[in-house]
């Protein structure tokens, strides 16, 4: 789950990172009325959950409440198109209204956990306001690590050692080496899987400050945070995928036209394999999980079927808790409910197989069966011919 | 032979009477394993299927029983416990299937792995099968598999069971599938696995089914270039799947550049693997491979 700025903010204000002055505002005039009280000159940002927003034009520079007000209004309730968005871009609910900041250094710092080392690593660089991507694929020396033990957890030495590595100023060392350490503490204790902050920034008179803020959490751990859980906003999320999420489908939407089914996240991705191998066009992911009930797969084929570019609907399930005779009735049902009657492809193993594949060729849903991937990607060939 | 369990393996079931624990146990029973215990906190004392003895704690169970491998059927919440619980005492051996456990704690638990010298296996994976000890410590179904000399390893649960099945189906038997687990981190790598198949003299060959995300997969190709002497066929899952989407499992998210399923297919046939075109084709690559001498 992500975080907006706003909300990551306030988190980091809370350990005590330095965040610029600043509100949040759901309305023209609320935005208005912040950048009055931080003395008329302010930076409006679209609260989105999505980067390439200043080149998006969702981060405006105004030098008076009068301009706040209209920056704000040409940018809420709209939606925002961004580098990372899609050409339908997201719907912008909030702007962030901050004072503007004398930047003389733009610096990266980020947490997350590294896959490869099996722990957690602090990630920084003198290159910021970048994308730091970029920055690791094509001056890889400009990107320093620092792993921490998850046992004993960051310390000032490693703090004084990525600050000295950065040619921070030495006044400036300790306040940044504070600073890694709330990050640390903010990445454990709120089970995140990402925290970046960038650009961090120098500012004035010697002071260092997170400009930006970025925050995703550990979906697995939500459970402990029910506070956090609460931030979500469904407002920025595909909007099936949205209304998987409730049903706690694993489902992802994509740009084709077949429709797929499975029970299994491996099996899943394999199945939109084998139907792009055979020429076709996968409309989404769909895991419908090892124990779903007959509501749930008829839940998943009506999220499916809501899609309207969908033009056929393959089944893949290999029944092992998963028995294939609830999947087909599932099936059926989700089909009624939607009065759809796109062709049906279905390959079932497993658990009454035989008396899944009777319920469904009883029924009058237009059904081919498949009996192994091969078949189902020779049918899936012509279909899609 | 095989690896990692046999028909010596002593295993207690952690929530063997929860509703997954008990339906699971019962199948692992049926199948052949030897389980010899299973523990609930609050119900020692119990006989499980008038069978085996229930204890509150791993370390009764060890004491009583001799169990040497830890079967871990308990929901996330608890998960991080109970496999810390069997680390702690004494089982050289510990398989968790729970799916959902919080990076973090997955994170805080490796080390602690470590330095006790107990292997982990998971979290969310199907577990192990050895067919021709008749030894299964997982959630998978014993049907599909047959004893024989391919080794399978594999980061995904179904999707391996379709692997098996297809094998099966051309007459190729198995000595030991390992379900490593569908997490961004798990306690024994691609690698670990086929350290010990490289070792097993009833392994020939050797089917790999990895995932986008992360960089296992490399550093599996690596080793196999290096060390590996035995023919691979490798697969991985997800090259139709979007950047920065996680496609079901924590672990399945690109990220970057390595973490593509071409980088990955790349680094395997640099190493000299033979790639499965297509996941309808597992059985008939891995019928193509010229045994290892053994």
């Amino acid at each position: 789950m992500k975080l907006h700025e706003y909300q990551a903010k306030a988190i980091f204000a809370r350990y005590g990172i330095p965040v610029p002055k600043g509100g949040v505002a759901a309305t023209p005039a609320e935005a208005g009325e912040i950048a009055r009280s931080l003395g008329g000159r302010a930076v409006v940002k679209a609260q989105v959950h999505a980067g390439g927003r200043g080149k998006g034009g969702g981060i405006v520079v105004s030098n008076t409440p009068e301009e706040a007000e209209r920056a704000a209004g040409s940018i809420l309730g709209k939606r925002l198109v961004t580098t990372q968005t899609g050409p339908e871009g997201v719907p912008v609910g909030k702007v962030l209204v901050e004072e503007v900041a004398a930047i003389s250094r733009e610096l990266y710092l980020a947490m997350t956990v590294d896959r490869a080392a099996q722990g957690p690593v602090m990630i920084a660089s003198e290159s910021g306001g970048m994308n730091i991507e970029q920055v690791a694929a094509q001056e890889p020396e400009k990107i320093l690590t620092e792993h921490i033990d998850p046992l004993i957890g960051f310390q000032p030495f490693q703090g004084r050692r990525l600050s000295y590595a950065l040619h921070l100023e030495p006044e400036l060392v300790r306040p940044a080496s504070e600073l890694m350490g709330a990050l640390y503490r903010i990445f454990t204790e709120n089970d995140c899987s990402l925290v970046e902050i960038n650009p961090m920034a120098v500012i004035g008179q010697g002071q260092i400050v997170a400009l930006d803020a970025k925050l995703n959490l550990d979906d697995d751990a939500l459970s402990r945070h029910p506070e956090l859980r609460e931030m979500r906003d469904p407002d920025q999320e595909e909007p099936l995928e949205a209304l998987a999420e409730e049903y706690s489908i694993s489902y992802v939407k994509l740009d084709g036209n077949v429709a797929c089914l499975v029970n299994g996240a491996g099996l899943a991705m394999a199945t939109m394999d084998v139907i792009k191998v055979a020429g076709g066009h996968p409309a989404n992911f769909l895991d419908v999980g090892g124990g779903a009930t007959e509501e749930k797969v008829a839940q998943a084929v009506k999220l499916m079927l809501s899609d309207p570019q969908v033009k056929w609907v393959l089944v893949n399930i290999f029944g092992g808790i998963l028995r294939c005779d609830i999947a087909a009735r599932g099936i059926i049902d989700g089909y009624r409910s939607e009065g759809a009657a796109l062709p049906l492809l279905v390959r079932m193993r497993g658990t009454n197989v035989d008396e899944g594949r009777q319920i469904l060729a009883d029924s009058d849903l237009d059904v081919t069966f498949a009996d192994s991937l091969t078949e189902l990607a020779e049918i899936m060939k012509v279909a899609v011919g | 032979m095989s690896i990692l369990v046999d028909e010596n393996t002593r295993v207690v079931v952690q929530g063997i009477t929860g509703s997954e624990g008990s339906f699971h146990a019962k199948q692992c029973i049926a199948y052949g394993t030897n389980v010899v215990a299973g523990v609930t906190p609050g119900r020692g004392g119990q006989l499980f299927e008038k069978q085996v003895p229930v204890f509150n704690t791993v370390e009764q169970a060890v004491k009583e029983t001799g169990a040497d491998t830890s079967f871990v059927m308990v929901p996330a919440a608890f998960a991080m416990d109970a496999i810390l619980e069997a680390a702690d005492c004494g089982v050289s051996l510990v398989l968790c299937i729970t799916e959902g456990m919080p990076v973090l704690d997955v994170v805080r638990v490796l080390p602690y792995f470590k330095q006790r010298g107990v292997r982990l296996i998971g979290p969310n994976c199907p577990g192990v099968i050895s067919p021709g000890s008749l030894c299964k410590i997982g959630i998978m179904p014993g049907n599909i598999h047959s004893p024989g000399s391919v080794g399978v390893v594999s980061r995904s649960g179904t999707l391996t069971y379709e692997v098996v099945a297809q094998l099966t189906e051309l007459g190729i038997g198995q000595s030991t599938c390992v379900g490593i687990g569908g997490d961004p981190l798990v306690g024994s790598s691609f690698v670990d696995i086929l350290r010990l198949f490289n070792d097993d003299p009833e392994t020939d060959r050797v089917v790999l089914i990895g995932e986008i995300g992360g960089t296992m997969e490399q550093e599996a190709a690596e080793y196999i270039k290096a060390e590996f002497t035995k023919p691979v066929a490798a697969l991985v899952a997800g090259v139709t799947a979007p950047p920065g989407k996680r496609m079901g499992h924590a672990g399945a998210i690109i990220t970057g550049a390595s973490a593509t399923a071409e980088a990955k297919l790349q680094a395997f046939k640099e190493a000299g693997a033979r790639i499965i075109p297509s996941p309808a084709e597992i059985g008939s690559t891995a019928r193509e491979l010229v045994p290892a001498q053994r």
